[in-house]
């Protein structure tokens, strides 16, 4: 996995579940309604790890790992 | 200042401009195929439906892909203010077909999709009758579609959805609707008068556009919306004029719609309406709105309107869009209905940056981005606004 690894928010598929902030407050915030900010610019790599966590544990599939040049939304 | 291309020939009261009379003014299109993209790419034409992105380009790129077209005739006019779109499409319904079947021989395609907002009755039967005045092979490359009466239905990406599955709702990108459109294929999505200009420009070549016109609806300048002709670079203060202004005193003026800004009158009168000019000073010409606030109208309460509006049209897919326009809405309400608080004042600040850019469409980013114009412009307003809504302007002064 290279250093330039983003997170991405499908935001239609997002439902504010919340657990992205809870395995990643690091990178990621919830606002006033319970729905993800993340933090901008790529993943620092001993994060890595647990932003894959995070990816994994969402339960409708909206957040992703992109090593795309595009940065998270 | 005022030069009539799109809107030249039959006095717009007369109606529809049908077929015969179209052709005798103008006479036939152009049969240049591909090589028109040339034309339209160095005549440095921009679009009309608020984004101005350079034609030329958008029809290489979409040229490019693989697989058969789509070409969608964005007559929408989602935005409550405008007019521009309908009164051409009402006037002018051969204008807008010859730019369409000028984009779909240039693509090398049959498809064609013309979407008409369902409100806008006059520019649907015109078109419509247009259509069908049209010659057999292009009566059956082209088919009209109806878009919902909503802000977002506009959105290019709704607009792709709407004539691929009759739902006009934003959709998430990538992929680009360049790449993947209606029914998967590269899709060009291009606004009415975009259209009607490339079919002037087919005709009479690209140095001929020169600085090239726009549509503009004028709001609050005289006692009903107007439709104007202007040469593109023309000042704020000629539209205001020449739209019935005269000598009225106004303080701000809602530059590009509900997606725009507003900027003090002081500061707006010699602005250039030249959409490039614009982006580059920060602003937006978006669908060519220019509102005027008259000096007696209350900006807190103005935006409220805009924002209580707006919120509503949220098509309530994303949470940021949904929720956060709704809290902004009611906080901007809270000021205009029970005085300033620097509660809600702080949260305005807060979430009009925090909401931008967490959609899966640009329609929060336009809210917040007139929210924070408002509180720019209307700063003091903001800060001491009394603990009831102001009154309204009279009609023909009120913007929201």
């Amino acid at each position: 996995m290279s250093a330039k690894a983003h997170l991405t928010i499908d935001r239609i598929r997002c439902d504010g579940h919340g657990l992205c902030a809870e395995l990643l407050p690091e990178l990621v915030r919830l606002d006033d309604w319970g729905y993800p900010i993340i933090a901008p610019g790529p993943i620092p790599g001993h994060l890595l790890a647990h932003a894959q966590n995070a990816v994994t544990a969402c339960p409708v599939l909206a957040l992703a790992l992109k090593r795309a040049d595009k940065p998270a939304r | 200042m005022i030069r009539q291309r799109l809107l030249a020939g039959p006095d717009l009261s007369r109606g529809p401009e049908g077929l015969a009379s179209h052709m005798q003014r103008l006479g036939p299109p152009p049969s240049i195929g591909s090589a028109l993209i040339d034309v339209v790419e160095s005549s440095g034409l921009t679009g009309r439906g608020g984004a101005a992105f350079p034609v030329g380009d958008k029809w290489r790129s979409i040229a490019r892909r693989h697989g058969q077209p789509v070409v969608v005739v964005n007559g929408a006019e989602g935005e409550p203010q405008s007019l521009k779109d309908r009164v051409l499409m009402t006037a002018r319904p051969h204008l807008v077909l010859d730019g369409a079947m000028l984009a779909a021989r240039a693509l090398r395609t049959s498809r064609i999709a013309v979407v008409i907002g369902e409100s806008h009755r006059a520019a649907l039967a015109s078109m419509a009758a247009a259509l069908a005045e049209r010659p057999e092979p292009e009566l059956r490359q082209a088919r009209i579609a109806i878009a919902p009466a909503r802000y977002v239905a506009g959105e290019s990406s709704a607009l792709v959805r709407l004539v691929g599955s009759g739902i006009a709702r934003p959709t998430t990108r990538p992929p680009s609707m360049h790449e993947a459109g209606v029914d998967g294929r590269p899709t060009l999505v291009q606004n009415v008068e975009s259209l009607a200009h490339v079919a002037l420009i087919a005709r009479f070549g690209a140095g001929w556009l020169g600085r090239g016109t726009l549509l503009i609806t004028a709001v609050g300048a005289g006692a009903a919306p107007d439709v104007l002709e202007v040469e593109s670079g023309t000042p704020v203060r000629e539209v205001f004029e020449a739209a019935g202004g005269g000598s009225r005193a106004t303080r701000a003026i809602l530059l590009g719609g509900y997606f725009g800004a507003w900027i003090g009158a002081g500061q707006a009168w010699d602005l250039p309406l030249d959409p490039v000019a614009l982006r580059d000073r920060g602003l937006t010409l978006g669908c060519g709105v220019v509102g005027f606030l008259h000096d007696a109208g209350c900006g807190v309460c103005e935006t409220a309107r805009i924002m209580r509006y707006l919120a509503s049209e949220s098509s309530a897919q994303c949470g940021p869009c949904f929720f956060g326009l709704r809290a902004l809405a009611d906080a901007t309400a809270r000021i205009g209905e029970r005085g300033s608080n620097t509660e809600d004042l702080a949260r305005l600040h807060r979430w009009s940056q925090e909401v931008a850019g967490r959609g899966a469409c640009r329609h929060p980013d336009g809210a917040v981005m007139l929210l924070r114009s408002a509180l720019a412009v209307f700063a003091e307003e903001f800060a001491n606004h009394p603990p009831h809504w102001c009154a309204e302007p009279s009609q023909p002064r009120r913007i929201a």
